[in-house]
């Protein structure tokens, strides 16, 4: 039964993270470099207009989300599962997300990168 | 890409693994949680490792954040994955655990993976900006040979 809850976690963190990953890209790209305006309106300027986002806001609700699910996870699963489970299957949700949602172009690189990554963090956990 | 920009990369990859950590070493002292009483997950943040995990993670979402504003997110990605090699090196010479050949492999597999995606570029130009572009481009070529006046 402890298994069953433990995948139902990550699914949940899986999907938490992508929704919150997608957004939080969508949203410091409506922001700007933060670099850049920190030195043409200054620190404080930039962190109002990245607060006042609503993408970011919903980025960070469901990023807790995530948070939240982890803690459940790792309470009741082993962490050599589930944090490379967790992170191998958003590596893989993420790059397909940006695809679609960002349309972010992610060429042959970026999906052997993915893949590659995806593989190499599902191993360390062997 | 500049220093300040692998900076801020160097810091989203070492606070995961800080953070990551910490959070799951003070997971363990708290224990398993029961089904039945999901809000005493609540009070796990009272533990001192669990509450140092997150004030890491929190340095963590904003280089996180940082990042997003000038790179693509599957840009990015491949940077927090650099945290587990970090984290497997630190295991081996640090704490001299042993790390068998399949854990050696996997390391390989995310450093060739994070290379392929640092050897591009980092921000995917939008056509709509090359649009922009490209009008402008027709539109002085056309002033150019004269079309418009």
């Amino acid at each position: 039964m402890k298994q069953l809850y433990t995948w139902a976690a990550i699914c949940v963190i899986v999907f938490a993270s992508v929704v919150g990953d997608v957004l939080l890209s969508h949203a410091m790209k409506q922001v700007g470099d933060v670099g850049e305006l920190r030195r043409r309106v200054g620190f404080a300027k930039v962190i109002g207009r990245t607060l006042r986002n609503s993408n970011f806001l919903l980025a960070v609700a469901s990023m807790a989300a995530a948070f939240f699910s982890l803690l459940f996870a790792l309470s009741w699963g082993d962490v050599s599962l589930v944090a490379p489970a967790a992170a191998s299957l958003t590596f893989l949700a993420n790059a397909v997300a940006a695809k679609v949602f960002l349309h972010e172009r992610v060429d042959r690189r970026r999906w052997i990168a993915a893949g590659l990554v995806a593989a190499g963090v599902a191993l360390l956990a062997g | 890409m500049n220093f300040r920009k692998y900076l801020v990369l160097a810091g989203v990859t070492v606070f995961a693994v800080a953070g990551d950590s910490m959070l799951s070493h003070g997971m363990k002292q708290v224990g398993s949680i029961s089904i039945h009483h999901l809000w005493s997950v609540l009070f796990a943040v009272l533990n001192p490792w669990v509450a140092l995990g997150i004030l890491f993670l929190l340095g963590f979402f904003a280089t996180y954040t940082n990042a997003l504003s000038w790179a693509d997110l599957t840009y990015v990605m491949p940077a927090t994955a650099l945290g587990y090699v970090l984290l497997a090196l630190v295991a081996r010479f640090v704490l001299h655990e042993h790390i068998s050949t399949l854990r050696w492999i996997g390391i390989l597999l995310i450093a060739a993976g994070v290379g392929f995606v640092a050897g591009g570029p980092a921000l995917t130009e939008h056509p709509l900006k090359e649009c922009g572009k490209l009008t402008e481009e027709t539109h002085a070529t056309a002033v150019a040979s004269g079309v418009e006046s």
